[in-house]
Parts: C-alpha cells; sequence; structure tokens
C-alpha cells in the first residue's frame, strides 16, 4: 500500500473557474436581498451559501479527488449536523 | 529514495478529523442562532440592518480570493514553481490581515455606538436584539480567531517553504493549512447571509 502517492493536481484555471463562481454567488445572495419574500430570503440564502460552501470543498479542499475514507466521513458529519438541527427544531416548532 | 517514512494520507486524514470537530463547534452555534431567530425574527431582522452590509460584503469577496490563492499556492508547490508559491502564500496572509483590519473598523464603529456585549443600550433594549449582537460577537470573534490563527500556518507555511521544507514531494504542512484557511473562509460563507443580509 502506498499511502504517498499523489493526488490529483488542479490546474490554475479550473481554481480560477471556481473563484469567478463563488464571486457571481456571492452578487446573487446580495442581490436576492434586497428582495422582500419573508421566511423565503432565508431559504434561498442558505441554498445559496450551501452551493458556495459546496465548491469550495470540492475544489478547494479538493474533496472531489479525495478517498471514500474521507468523503464518507464527510458527509457523516454533515448528516450528524442535520440530524441535530432538525431534532431541535422538532422541539421548538410544537412548544 | 527511503529517505523517511511519511505517511501523507495519514496527515491527511488527521486534518479532516480536526476539521470535523470544528464544523460541529461552529454548527452549534448555528444551531443556537437558527433557534433565536425562530422565536425573535423581527429582532434579528432590525439587528442585522444596523450591519454594515458593504463591510460585510468586501470581507467576503477578501476571503474568497485568498481562498483561491492559497488553493493556487499549492498547485504550485507541485509543479516545482516555489517562487509564485510563496507570492501567492504572501499575499494570502495579508488578504488575512485586511480582513481582520476590516473587521477592527467594523467592531470599534459599533463600540462607539453603544453596541457592544452587556452594554446599557444592549441590556435595556429588546431582547432579541441584545441576543443577535451577543450571537455577533460570539460567532465573528470566534471567526476571527480563526483567521488570526490560519494567517499564522500560512506564515509557517511560507516559511517552510523558503528553507525548502516544503517541496513537491512533501508538502503535508501546506496543504492542511490550506483545508484550515478554506475551513476559514467556509464558515464565512454562512455568517455573512445569516448576519449581514437577513431579509
Amino acid at each position: 500500500m502506498n499511502n504517498n502517492e499523489p493526488t490529483h493536481i488542479q490546474s490554475y484555471s479550473r481554481l480560477f473557474m471556481v473563484l469567478l463562481g463563488l464571486f457571481l454567488l456571492t452578487g446573487l445572495t446580495i442581490g436576492v436581498s434586497y428582495i422582500h419574500m419573508g421566511k423565503l430570503n432565508v431559504w434561498i440564502a442558505l441554498i445559496i451559501a450551501s452551493t458556495k460552501a459546496t465548491l469550495v470543498l470540492l475544489y478547494f479542499m479538493h474533496l472531489k479527488y479525495e478517498d471514500q475514507l474521507i468523503r464518507f466521513s464527510f458527509i457523516s458529519t454533515v448528516l450528524f449536523l442535520v440530524i441535530m438541527i432538525s431534532f431541535i427544531f422538532f422541539d421548538i416548532s410544537f412548544r | 529514495m527511503m529517505k523517511a517514512a511519511q505517511d501523507h494520507k495519514g496527515k491527511t486524514i488527521g486534518m479532516w478529523l480536526f476539521l470535523y470537530s470544528e464544523i460541529i463547534l461552529f454548527g452549534g452555534l448555528f444551531v443556537l442562532y437558527a433557534a433565536y431567530f425562530n422565536r425573535y425574527s423581527s429582532d434579528f431582522i432590525s439587528g442585522g440592518h444596523e450591519l454594515n452590509r458593504i463591510i460585510g460584503s468586501i470581507n467576503t469577496l477578501i476571503l474568497l480570493t485568498s481562498s483561491f490563492t492559497v488553493a493556487a499556492s499549492l498547485t504550485a508547490v507541485r509543479r516545482n514553481s516555489n517562487r509564485t508559491a510563496g507570492l501567492l502564500l504572501g499575499f494570502s496572509m495579508v488578504c488575512g490581515l485586511v480582513f481582520l483590519v476590516n473587521k477592527y473598523f467594523e467592531w470599534s464603529h459599533k463600540f462607539h455606538a453603544g453596541i457592544y456585549p452587556n452594554s446599557e443600550q444592549l441590556v435595556n433594549g429588546p431582547p432579541g436584539v441584545n441576543i443577535f449582537f451577543g450571537m455577533y460577537y460570539m460567532i465573528t470573534g470566534l471567526h476571527g480567531l480563526h483567521v488570526i490563527i490560519g494567517s499564522l500556518l500560512l506564515g509557517f507555511s511560507l516559511q517552510k517553504l523558503v528553507k525548502r521544507k516544503i517541496t513537491a514531494e512533501s508538502h503535508a504542512f501546506l496543504e492542511n493549512s490550506a483545508l484550515y484557511w478554506h475551513l476559514v473562509d467556509l464558515i464565512w460563507i454562512f455568517v455573512f447571509p445569516l448576519f449581514y443580509l437577513v431579509l
């Protein structure tokens, strides 16, 4: 087993495209915040933020090129957060 | 070629495990934010209007750009262009510094306006606004601490790069510092809309 196998090297242009995407999404989230839609604004902001986070994770943090162990453990962490948030909201929404 | 045993994958896994604990740490604070937002929606909205959107947006662009330059510096190291990597790392550190300077002006402006933890204005005002700014100082403060630590890690990486301790073959330290820096960026991606752009 080789633990030092070189992983994928990302090109500058790919990284730059990701940065452009992140800038565009930032502009989008600022723009949308001026349109008042009540609680829907919060959801849209969270969806855009999650999309940006996914871009950072996949390309900047090269999660896309990591092996199964790191991918699954990361997804488990996010699942744990989802469980924590949803159980707390089951509680506070029905008081 | 057998100089010293290196376990690059082990170092990467170790760093990710640490990052999971960071995600849960900030995740807990965001859960608290969500629960209070649910209860004091209108106070949170009026609190959010007090924050400076322009500084918030500039800081977002600064962190995103620095995340890109850190990722690019890793590519540069692996392609043996150490000079480019050094410049990119230096630039990223400057970005971290500018972020902190902006944060300093933002906070001191709030302090002058009487908005700081346990200030008379907040204590005697609506409870939701007090909680909003409590969370604001807690989360942006903890995030700021991460920016300081992240910048230091980038500085150590730069030092190691200059001393040729980070090379195309052995760059785990730079890679893990970069992961930490990206996490700082990741947290800010959620802080920005939740505090600066709430409705």
